[in-house]
């Protein structure tokens, strides 16, 4: 239990990162952008075809988050310059990606087991602090049987998530971050206050994408391996992070929302593990499990918040029916 | 200041639905001029407002802004010289964002946006000061979201937004008409101090013949896509509205119909 709440967490925090450039898109950009199932694999892919050959995998990272960027940018000139539909827009270059994919890996499977990922590397350097063994300690004193193999991802990965937390948060926050965000609040204003609508669009589906495709490629190396098919459904898990996270944390200010979609994230992926523990339910339950988890967010918010209405306005009609009352007796 | 010259505009050209929106429009405003356009349904008042703040681009003629010309300038590149202030008071500000942020977007109007951050604490300061002139109380509420203002609030905003960066040119676009007559007043005295005491060259479009004579010191009636009548200075302050309809009729030999217009 605790091993696989674990794994949880840590692909929970590697998903936060696609989290976080779908609620760019999605509720910063109001672009309803499906690119996500391809980039999330062409990060994948490119990292893995770099690793494969030898690209230091901090490098081959970096290479598949640019690579998801380009990929964010053509869907934005799609959508501005081109005047393609958002939605359909993203459905085109989603599609296309899926070959563009298979080209870069050149089969529809790239395994990386015996090559040096970004973790592998990292695993090596944590040894040698000594962590792990005390915090398995402190699990070994609680009573604990099984241990996870290493700390270092969740530590490492919590940390990188954190620090694009705060560099999204703080651009949103700058003269062009701003103008980012009324381009999905009142794209005619902005336009009137000497924004250029279309290059900042680009953009920012760009930076969504990149951080999808960045997300992809962590994923892939902590999986090993690279599969043109992994991306499937990834736009709805990372809707499923922003509206959990949304609907549990609120979203009052742009930290409280990041920060809101991040734990939306290993939320998610908890919810899904403990559901796959459930006798009658199997792997390929897994989407129908997504698509109810999305359903019940967006829906039991907005339930829960009409009979609190309905709650309040009749206590209102019943303290007000008593002071008649009482007035009539005086 | 502002000069257009030759301006013509057809929508739908060739088709049974063929509109002159605008036919051979020409027009040039003075450095601190303030312009009230009035006009019947489909005179090409809004037509004209969209052409110079580059909404629309004309078939033929120029816009000159400060002597330059820039009729094929997109509307972000022109924006930089022109502030507007929409009827709608949704369309002039951003309602999920604070009203600092609004301030600073529109701060940031005549410059080139860049990765430092919009609301700074000297920038906080002078938004106070500024919201301080609307005399409403916003200067109390710099956090608080846009869309929990009502529309009159949100129009005083809106036009504090457009014109504290003093731009060259000032578009008003029925900007009272869809508030209720004393948040009107409130807008409408509030536009006369700010053009006043900035100098601002304006061009406001009205459907009110009253505050279209009371503000501003030229008065232009347009008709069919062309400017009808053209006064200003001393005889435009001795207009009266009964004037200007008879003034029309005498023009154009009809009744001045306009289902919306304000005589007094």
């Amino acid at each position: 239990m605790f091993i696989s709440m674990f794994g949880a967490v840590e692909s929970g925090v590697i998903y936060a990162i696609m989290a976080l450039g779908v609620y760019l898109t999605f509720r910063v950009l109001d672009f309803p952008d499906l690119t996500v199932d391809g980039s999330f694999v062409t990060g994948a892919a490119v990292a893995a075809i770099s690793i494969v050959n030898g690209i230091p995998p901090i490098y081959a990272t970096a290479m598949g988050a640019i690579a998801g960027f380009i990929a964010g940018c053509i869907t934005g000139l799609l959508h501005t310059k081109g005047k393609i539909n958002a939605l359909l827009s993203g459905i085109l270059m989603m599609t296309a990606l899926y070959s563009i994919n298979l080209r870069i890996m050149g089969q529809p499977t790239l395994s990386m087991l015996n090559e040096t990922t970004i973790f592998s590397q990292l695993e090596s350097m944590w040894a040698a602090t000594g962590i792990d063994s005390f915090l398995n300690g402190l699990l070994a004193s609680i009573g604990l049987e099984q241990f996870p193999s290493t700390w270092a991802i969740v530590f490492v990965m919590i940390i990188v998530t954190v620090l694009i937390k705060f560099i999204t948060d703080f651009y949103l926050k700058t003269e062009v971050g701003l103008a980012l965000r009324a381009i999905g609040d009142n794209k005619k204003m902005i336009r009137s206050l000497s924004a250029n609508t279309d290059t900042l669009t680009i953009v920012g589906v760009g930076i969504s994408n990149g951080f999808v495709a960045l997300s992809g490629a962590l994923y892939a190396q902590l999986g090993a391996f690279s599969d043109v098919n992994m991306g499937i459904g990834m736009i709805v898990i990372g809707l499923a992070s922003v509206i959990i996270g949304e609907a549990l944390f609120g979203k009052k200010t742009i930290a409280r929302v990041t920060l809101a979609v991040i734990c939306g994230a290993v939320i998610y992926r908890m919810i899904v593990t403990l559901a796959l523990r459930v006798d009658f339910l199997d792997t390929g339950d897994m989407k129908l499990i997504t698509a109810i988890i999305v359903i019940t967010a967006l829906v039991a918010p907005k339930t829960l918040q009409i009979r609190r209405e309905k709650k309040r306005r009749s206590e209102k009609r019943e303290q007000l029916g008593r002071q008649a009352e009482g007035d009539s007796h005086a | 200041m502002l000069k257009l010259t030759n301006i013509s505009l057809t929508f739908n050209e060739g088709t049974l639905d063929e509109k002159k929106a605008l036919n051979d429009i020409n027009l040039e405003m003075e450095k601190g001029e303030f312009v009230t356009v009035i006009g019947s349904n489909g005179a090409g008042k809004s037509t004209i407002m969209n052409v110079i703040s580059g909404n629309l681009i004309p078939d033929v003629g120029d816009v000159y802004i400060d002597g330059k010309q820039v009729v094929h300038l997109p509307e972000y590149k022109r924006s930089p010289y022109i502030g507007r202030v929409f009827q709608d008071p949704n369309a002039g500000t951003a309602p999920s964002m604070t009203i600092e942020e609004n301030l600073a977007m529109a701060y940031s109007r005549t410059k080139k946006r860049k990765l430092s951050l919009g609301v700074t604490k000297k920038r906080k300061e002078m938004f106070k000061e500024h919201l301080k002139t609307l005399d409403i109380g916003l200067e109390d509420r710099l956090t608080a979201k846009v869309g929990l203002l009502s529309g009159g609030e949100r129009q005083a905003l809106s036009l504090l937004m457009t014109t504290f960066t003093e731009p060259n040119i000032l578009l008003l676009d029925e900007h009272t008409a869809a508030l209720d007559p004393s948040r009107a007043e409130l807008i409408t005295n509030l536009t006369e101090k700010v053009v006043r005491e900035s100098g601002l060259t304006t061009l406001m479009v009205t459907h009110n013949m009253q505050q279209a004579l009371d503000l501003g010191n030229r008065l232009i009636m347009m008709d069919k896509g062309k400017i009808i009548f053209d006064v200003s200075g001393v005889e435009q302050e001795k207009l009266t509205v009964q004037d200007l309809l008879n003034e029309f009729q005498n023009i154009r030999g009809a009744q001045f119909e306009d289902d919306r217009v304000v005589l007094g």
